[in-house]
């Protein structure tokens, strides 16, 4: 198994932390594990991304150019990350803040509303889990379980009513994909 | 001690070097290495060390300059542009014969070029940098895990040899987080012993020290007694890697994260039916010149891939001599290595092609003069200007 994955999204959605929670949980799972941020000078409100690596042998470089799968967070992500995915490659969607829909058809798409689920449980800061949930129920690339031991170890001053939240979270993702 | 953790590269790197028995640190902030001034902001003074944040590049080797003539275990750390600068600091050092560790993070160059990774100094790391006959060891990690365990090895080297130890990282091995875990008990600096030769308080309790950068009389015997020394370091401490070079047709050579896209074009290339293998410096000076000579003769051709234009391929050329014709693929300025593409440059070697191969003389054909003088702007120091 190798999995290069980038995620997508604005500034404050998340996305880099995302990133490094399912890098840790790769880790948990006693896999290889790399995560890389695209740094530099960012503007409020534009977007960020981060490249995540699972393997179960060696990674490669941790520049994910031609992923495996991409989550796309918000509308500006979607057309940017659409032409490197690779072919058969799997799309992640936040469809409560994206309403175009990719025009490759070699590709899996996945719609998740994750805003809105998130803000069902109470807090829409939690739709990255929401989104990373998704991808777990469609990939297997690590396990639930890691995720929720790597929160401890990535969130850790979180208070625990907010582990819980995520951990809610990262399920109701996992039970919206079919 | 053997569970891996998720670790980014700086941080590895600068919790390596404290648990190395660094006690003394300065440096200057430049992105993308700014996390390992951090981390020795908030964690040298509990380790019982000195951290500063020094006014410039230039001051902060050369605190390191008068901290290492104590025989303490000092460091500074930058990328590209600060490197340039802590230049002249770098020669003295040498020229005073003391073990330091110097580490940079690269970034896109020339000048102040980008804060994208790349492996753009290469010549500046492995020619010395500075002026004179001198070297310094460079070690080149693959990954976060050398990233963490280099500070100790340049340590050992720098202070078995007297002499400045650099360790020549990107801006991606920086940044990135990957699992890893040090190979080392973090090492006590007090129970290491004194050098004989360190400038330290001796209360008239042993001949007094002297540390000389310049000594005034005969600099010729010096250099070529240092030379002694590199000698010896070029024949017994090269360091390398190989994968899958017992049996293949086109051997790629690289080292850094370039290495780790080799890799992968290796292991792609194995798919598709195609003898690939891997040759990885991890010593550049000194560079492995003796075994990648004696693999040259079992090859069809050699690939060096670097993110720079055609520095790593001249060492490569100088070892191989001639024997194998030895190609580029080249990603300067802060352009990164992917294995398909070297997958496509080595497909062009087998199959005569050009396709992924870089030649500098072939690139200049498309080159034409833009830059003359137009008189019709009006002539120099004619200030009214032309039209």
């Amino acid at each position: 198994m190798y999995q290069g994955i980038r995620i997508a999204g604005f500034g404050g959605q998340g996305v880099i932390s995302a990133g490094i929670l399912l890098a840790q949980a790769g880790v948990e799972d006693k896999k290889n594990a790399s995560w890389l941020p695209s740094y530099g000078p960012e503007m409020r409100g534009g977007t960020a991304n981060c490249s995540v690596v699972v393997s179960d042998g060696e990674v490669y470089t941790p520049i994910v150019s031609a992923p495996d799968t991409v989550i796309v967070m918000n509308e500006p992500s979607l057309p940017k990350f659409e032409p490197l995915l690779k072919k058969g490659g799997l799309m992640i969607i936040n469809s409560s803040l994206i309403n175009s829909r990719p025009t490759r058809t070699d590709i899996t798409v996945v719609c998740v509303p994750c805003n809105k689920i998130a803000q069902e449980l109470g807090m829409d800061r939690i739709a990255n889990l929401v989104a990373l949930g998704a991808f777990i129920k469609q990939t297997g690339a690590v396990s639930l379980q890691s995720v929720e031991h790597a929160m401890k170890k990535v969130y850790k001053r979180a208070k625990p009513e907010m582990l819980e939240l995520n951990k809610k979270a990262l399920q109701a993702g996992y039970d919206a994909v079919k | 001690m053997t569970e891996k953790t998720l670790r980014k590269g700086n941080e590895a790197l600068a919790e390596g070097a404290i648990r190395a028995g660094v006690r003394f640190f300065a440096g200057y902030p430049i992105t993308p290495q700014n996390e390992v001034p951090e981390y020795m902001s908030a964690h040298m003074a509990e380790a019982g060390g000195a951290f500063v944040q020094a006014e410039s590049e230039i001051a902060a080797i050369n605190m390191v300059y008068g901290a290492a003539s104590t025989g303490t275990r000092s460091m500074t750390s930058s990328s590209s542009p600060g490197i340039s600068l802590k230049q002249e600091g770098i020669t003295y050092l040498a020229s005073a014969d003391l073990p330091c560790l110097i580490v940079n993070v690269m970034r896109g160059g020339p000048g102040l070029g980008s804060i994208s990774g790349s492996q753009g100094d290469y010549f500046q790391a492995t020619r010395g940098g500075g002026n004179g006959d001198y070297h310094v060891i460079v070690l080149a990690p693959n990954s976060v895990e050398e990233l963490g365990n280099f500070p100790k090895l340049g340590f050992e080297l720098a202070e078995k040899y007297r002499m400045p130890c650099m360790i020549l990282a990107d801006g991606i091995l920086g940044q990135m987080m990957e699992s890893m875990s040090f190979n080392f008990d973090p090492i006590d600096p007090n129970q290491l012993g004194k050098f004989d030769w360190a400038v330290d308080i001796h209360k008239n309790g042993r001949k007094k020290n002297n540390v000389y950068s310049y000594k005034g009389d005969n600099l010729i015997a010096d250099v070529v007694e240092r030379a002694k020394r590199y000698g010896l370091i070029e024949k017994t401490e090269a360091r390398f890697e190989e994968r899958n070079t017992e049996d293949c047709d086109v051997l790629l050579v690289a080292y850094g994260l370039s290495s780790r896209a080799c890799l992968e074009a290796v292991n792609h290339a194995k798919e598709a039916g195609l003898k690939v293998g891997l040759f990885r410096p991890i010593t550049l000076w000194p560079f492995p010149s003796k075994r990648l000579a004696e693999l040259a003769g079992k090859v069809r051709g050699i690939l060096t891939v670097e993110q720079s234009l055609g520095q790593l391929v001249q060492d490569v050329r100088l070892a191989v001599n001639g024997r194998t014709p030895v190609y580029l693929n080249a990603y300067p300025a802060g352009g990164q290595p992917d294995g398909n593409t070297i997958l496509t440059a080595v497909r062009s070697i087998l199959s005569g092609g050009k396709e992924g191969l870089f030649d500098l003389q072939e690139h200049a054909a498309g080159f034409t003069y833009a830059c003359q003088r137009d008189t019709s702007l009006g002539m120099q120091g004619d200030l009214k200007g032309g039209k």
